[in-house]
């Protein structure tokens, strides 16, 4: 196998080398994974359940750390990183998780407010903000309305306005078309475009065939933790040319 | 700057609102501490008001020198001569025997009895103001007073004070027991109560971390919680205290009239009570920290 120089270029914002990670009970979700992103980028990370898609999110979010090689997000490595730094690294990404993780006991509104009372914002402007997020995803009639008063798929697209709201250069998506039907799972996979269009790089973890068929840029295949020979060939050559190729069709 | 003011700000406010959301509980919560913390304060304030007492009396300490009774009255001239000269004395006052012996009559009530004696059996006495009031140096002067020729005894009247005085400074540890206990139960309550608003917001609590928050933006609202209900429940021991005083003291005022005389008891200094908010503001910051720091923190090293 081919590794990477352990030099990162600075358009890279996401590089694994030769990353594995075993839990505490010895399973070992991800064996020696190694592939970089470059900004701009929308990448498809497929694989079964139980591949090591949540597993590589998750690192990339530091979450959880590697056991051993490195994952450098943003310039920063995940594994030597303090856990004092951990909050600022993750205000640069925007989570999508697949079971929402909304807060019912507040509206909407309150619920896309969150990152930027965490970040600090000035009042009037986080409005603005949340008001520009939720409109994006075609929720702005219902700031008002408690989350769990919405449908599966509005509820995915309030999660995704959550993590859009302070304009993150990267987004994550775990299984973001989950149990949602065709129609929603299109509506949902165009405002991703929407996003990486404007530049935002965007990491769509799925099992989801049909995603896939619409899709024609990189994926990384994962297989019992480790990528695929085809995935792997792609994930250091030329990636992001690669990724240039997908944003153009 | 003004942003993050702003950001204390608000999370006072909603602390404050979450208070109110939950009267009943958060009420008892700091009736509870106040209960607790009024129990030190009350012992304090009678203590406070016996070392008045006791300062009062002590703060004038007198020797009673009795002659014998066989001293002439020249010889009695010479000890007040000496007195008088002795460096150690301020003032010298002499009861002649018949004079106390007629003001025992007049105030004891024993006049019958006194009636019956045949003869005074008061000595002639000294009743001396020494210018010092080191007890030790007193009784050194005692001791020397009684060396002097045809001198009975020497008595240093502020002995009583002296052993209230011990007696104070005995339960004053006594205080710093309670409240060290009272304290520690006050972190307890404040542990709990924090405990409990961890489990409830749990998800918020991981949906912030996930989101960015740093550890000072997750534990303020605890800490601002601890503190606030520290701080009630300081208020509420103040208000208890003051209340039982202004009983106490218009007991007081049908009692001490009997006795002829006007005193009241002394209420809590602004010192005190600035010292018993800050305090217990502080001992509900410490609980609500103890118990984010391993609720929160410790629960995320698995």
């Amino acid at each position: 196998m081919i590794h990477a120089a352990p030099i990162i270029q600075p358009t890279k914002v996401i590089h694994f080398s030769q990353v594995s990670k075993r839990y505490p009970n010895g399973y070992e979700a991800l064996k020696n994974v190694s592939f970089e992103i470059a900004e701009g980028e929308m990448i498809f990370l497929t694989g079964h359940s139980g591949a090591g898609k949540s597993t590589l999110l998750k690192l990339i979010a530091a979450i959880e750390r590697p056991n051993s090689g490195s994952v450098v997000v943003k310039g920063q490595n995940i594994a030597t990183l303090k856990a004092g730094a951990i909050p600022f690294l993750r205000r640069n990404l925007g989570l999508i998780f697949q079971d929402h993780k909304l807060l019912f006991d507040r509206s909407v509104f309150d619920n896309v407010i969150l990152p930027l009372q965490i970040c600090g914002f000035e009042h009037r402007e986080s409005t603005k903000r949340v008001r520009a997020a939720l409109d994006k995803v075609g929720l702005l009639k219902r700031e008002k309305s408690n989350p769990i008063t919405l449908s599966g798929g509005e509820q995915q697209r309030l999660c995704i306005a959550r993590a859009i709201v302070n304009r993150p250069a990267i987004l994550l998506a775990d299984e973001p078309t989950g149990n949602l039907d065709s129609d929603y799972a299109n509506e949902i996979l165009s405002i991703f475009k929407s996003f990486n269009q404007v530049g935002v790089t965007l990491l769509i973890a799925t099992h989801d065939e049909n995603v896939l068929q619409q899709f024609s840029g990189r994926t990384l295949a994962l297989v019992h933790g480790s990528l695929t020979p085809e995935s792997a060939a792609q994930a250091i050559t030329g990636a992001s040319n690669l990724g240039n190729l997908g944003k153009l069709r | 700057m003004i942003t993050g003011i702003m950001d204390h700000a608000r999370v006072l406010a909603r602390t404050i609102r979450h208070v109110f959301h939950m009267p009943v509980s958060n009420a008892l919560n700091v009736l509870v501490i106040g209960i607790a913390l009024s129990l030190p304060t009350g012992i304090y304030v009678i203590l406070k008001n016996l070392e008045r007492v006791a300062g009062q009396a002590s703060s004038a300490p007198q020797l009673s020198l009795f002659m014998s009774m066989s001293a002439s009255k020249e010889a009695i001239a010479r000890i007040e001569k000496q007195l008088k000269q002795h460096t150690a004395i301020e003032m010298v006052e002499f009861v002649p025997r018949h004079e106390a012996f007629a003001q025992l009559k007049l105030t004891s009530g024993l006049a019958d009895v006194m009636g019956s004696l045949k003869e005074n059996p008061l000595p002639d006495a000294f009743i001396i103001h020494p210018k010092l009031t080191h007890s030790e140096r007193l009784e050194a002067l005692r001791d020397e007073l009684r060396t002097l020729p045809h001198v009975d005894h020497v008595q240093l009247d502020s002995a009583w004070a002296h052993k209230l005085g011990a007696l104070i400074k005995f339960a004053n540890l006594v205080i710093w027991l309670v409240s060290v206990l009272l304290s520690l139960a006050l972190v307890a309550i404040t542990f709990n109560t924090i405990r409990l608003q961890v489990l409830t917001q749990r998800d918020e609590i991981e949906i912030s971390k996930l989101l960015g928050a740093t550890r000072a933006f997750i534990q303020r609202p605890f800490l601002y919680f601890g503190l606030l209900q520290g701080l009630l429940g300081g208020i509420t021991a103040w208000l208890i205290i003051t209340v039982s005083m202004a009983l106490l003291n218009s007991y007081l005022a049908n009692l001490t009239h009997l006795f002829a005389s006007n005193f009241t008891l002394q209420a809590l200094s602004a010192n005190d009570i600035m010292t018993l908010l800050l305090f217990s503001a502080y001992l509900g910051w410490l609980g609500a920290w103890l118990s984010v720091t391993l609720h929160v923190w410790r629960a995320e090293i698995k």
